[in-house]
């Protein structure tokens, strides 16, 4: 990219991550884990389409500049607004839910795109959830784990986000938010999948109440 | 056009400044003494409150020397942030959305827009009537009836207090004030400098310096009421550490006391009336409307408190470090508002 544009990109990363945290309100909390540069996957539960923006906002500048949210490519696709923001400045990862093809598994693409510098931010309940509880996690974080062990799973809640911005609705209503990281995580050696997905799941939980 | 201009406010401000000072030191000395009768933890507390106290100061300085405009847009900011703080506590459901999306961009800021073009009879009407109305007709057509008449009354309760009640505050800037001995000497000088000076036209000039000084007089009676619900909050608070024996309601508010209140009042009482010569009231006035200020703003505490309770949380939000949230600082001022500006207007208005 030419340096007019870097520098273009970078004062267009700054204003929407400001104003996703204007209209989300959010207070960001660290627990028993740093903002790092280092390779990362957070994940955390979902409720609103927000979700993808929100977190990548509350990351500190530097750290926001290698991070791509993993976010849904029928809803970030729809207009130019959408598409600009999420190609050009937050530089989502885009995933059509509906093409999942075995040989080109959204996994492997989320590996390629980020090397060996960037980090992730993924919602492994795979939609967005209306209930209190949280949903099962699928299995697409494990895979991210197994085929990558080197990479920091850094779990996160977002709490209030369903409120600012329910399903089905067009305008937020700026209330607060309140996003928490906590301690980050690895796969086991020999830990089964369904073991994994359930104690991934339950530190984000835990984070809710803390 | 800043609000700050003749000498009386400016000793209003050096007075405050100086009091910020004066406990800034005595909160630094107190951390350096390690005085076994102190607690630590009160101290630390205490420092954290005046540096959110200067803060506040600050801000509201800056506004009113900006402008008028500055100081509505200044209370609309601090009523937006209020407002998400009691929504974002008290659960709504997801039919309420759109209900909320109106509540926060048209009648917030449209109070505040009525209050700054001073239409007192639309700005004391819209929220308590119109908003009152559409909340329930709104979210009925949402057509969800679970809690139906608990969630209409909180989003009408949380618009009433946030907005309604603190937009009061800065109403208290277009009042009419009865002219009093001084500002009448005042112009009266200023008419006659003016007609020496200018022959060609001596009556916009002094319609011009007499707008500027009624200005001044409003100033310092927003300043009285922030500065005395201020002060009330913390002789109450000191007093209750003091004196404090019968606990008004122990399941809302434990550290609330009958003689911490007392106390905290009297001394409120006594601080006002010493502000009188900044005030259109003589001491006497001066004392009577610091206690009812105070009053209010002790209710507007308890209130709150019952609120929080309610939710089962300590603080509102974490904005202002060691205060909370702006709920919790303005709470007191939320209740006083509205009171001090209808006795002024019917006592203090030509």
């Amino acid at each position: 990219m030419s340096w007019s544009g870097q520098i273009q990109k970078n004062l267009m990363q700054t204003l929407l991550a400001a104003l996703a945290r204007l209209i989300s309100g959010s207070s960001v909390r660290w627990i028993d884990c740093q903002p790092d540069t280092c390779q990362r996957v957070y994940f955390a539960n979902h409720t609103s389409h927000l979700d993808a923006l929100v977190l990548w906002a509350s990351l500190p500048a530097k750290v926001r500049a290698v991070t791509r949210p993993v976010a849904a490519k029928d809803y970030w696709e729809k207009g130019f607004v959408r598409r600009y923001l999420a190609l050009q400045v937050f530089d989502a990862l885009l995933i059509d839910r509906k093409a999942i093809k075995v040989h080109q598994s959204p996994v492997d693409l989320m590996l390629k795109a980020i090397g060996d510098t960037q980090s992730l931010i993924v919602f492994p309940e795979g939609h967005r959830n209306t209930a209190e509880e949280m949903d099962e996690f699928k299995s697409g974080l494990y895979y991210l784990a197994k085929k990558r062990p080197d990479l920091e799973l850094v779990p996160a809640h977002i709490d209030n986000m369903n409120r600012i911005l329910p399903r089905g609705e067009f305008l937020p209503v700026p209330l607060l938010s309140c996003i928490t990281f906590g301690q980050p995580m690895w796969l086991e050696a020999n830990e089964p999948k369904v073991d994994f997905l359930r104690r991934a799941r339950e530190a984000v939980r835990r984070l809710k109440d803390q | 056009m800043s609000l700050i201009k003749d000498p009386i406010t400016w000793a209003l401000v050096g007075g405050v400044l100086a009091l910020l000072g004066l406990a800034t030191g005595a909160g630094q000395l107190l951390k350096k003494q390690r005085d076994a009768r102190f607690d630590p933890a009160v101290i630390e507390q205490f420092n954290l409150r005046v540096r959110a106290w200067w803060l506040m100061c600050s801000v509201l300085a800056a506004a009113f020397l900006l402008g008028e405009t500055a100081t509505v847009i200044l209370f609309f900011l601090l009523s937006f942030w209020a407002l998400r703080e009691f929504i974002t506590l008290t659960p709504t459901r997801a039919a309420d959305h759109r209900t909320l999306f109106w509540v926060f961009v048209l009648f917030t800021p449209l109070q505040y827009f009525l209050v700054a073009m001073n239409e007192y009879g639309m700005y004391s009407v819209v929220i308590p009537v119109y908003a009152f109305l559409f909340i329930p007709a709104r979210v009925a057509l949402a057509g969800d009836y679970k809690r139906y008449l608990e969630r209409c009354a909180k989003i009408q309760a949380g618009l009433m207090i946030c907005v309604y009640c603190l937009s009061y505050a800065p109403a208290l800037l277009n009042l009419e004030l009865k002219p009093d001995d001084s500002s009448q000497a005042a112009q009266e000088s200023q008419a006659t400098e003016v007609a020496e000076e200018a022959p060609e036209d001596p009556v916009s000039k002094v319609a011009s310096l007499v707008n500027e000084h009624t200005a001044d007089r409003n100033a310092r009676l927003l300043f009285f009421l922030v500065l005395v619900v201020t002060m009330g909050d913390a002789f109450q608070y000191t007093a209750e550490k003091l004196v404090g024996r019968h606990i008004i309601a122990p399941a809302i508010s434990p550290n609330r006391t009958w003689e911490g209140f007392a106390a905290g009042a009297a001394c409120t009482t006594l601080f006002g009336a010493a502000l009188s010569w900044a005030t259109p009231f003589n001491p006497l006035q001066a004392a009577g409307m610091s206690l009812l200020i105070t009053t209010m703003g002790f209710l507007g505490g308890l209130t709150m408190s019952a609120i929080k309770r309610d939710r089962g949380v300590q603080d509102y939000g974490t904005l202002v470090q060691g205060h909370g949230g702006v709920l919790d600082r303005i709470d007191s001022l939320c209740f006083a508002a509205p009171v001090f500006f209808h006795v002024t207007r019917f006592f203090w208005t030509g």
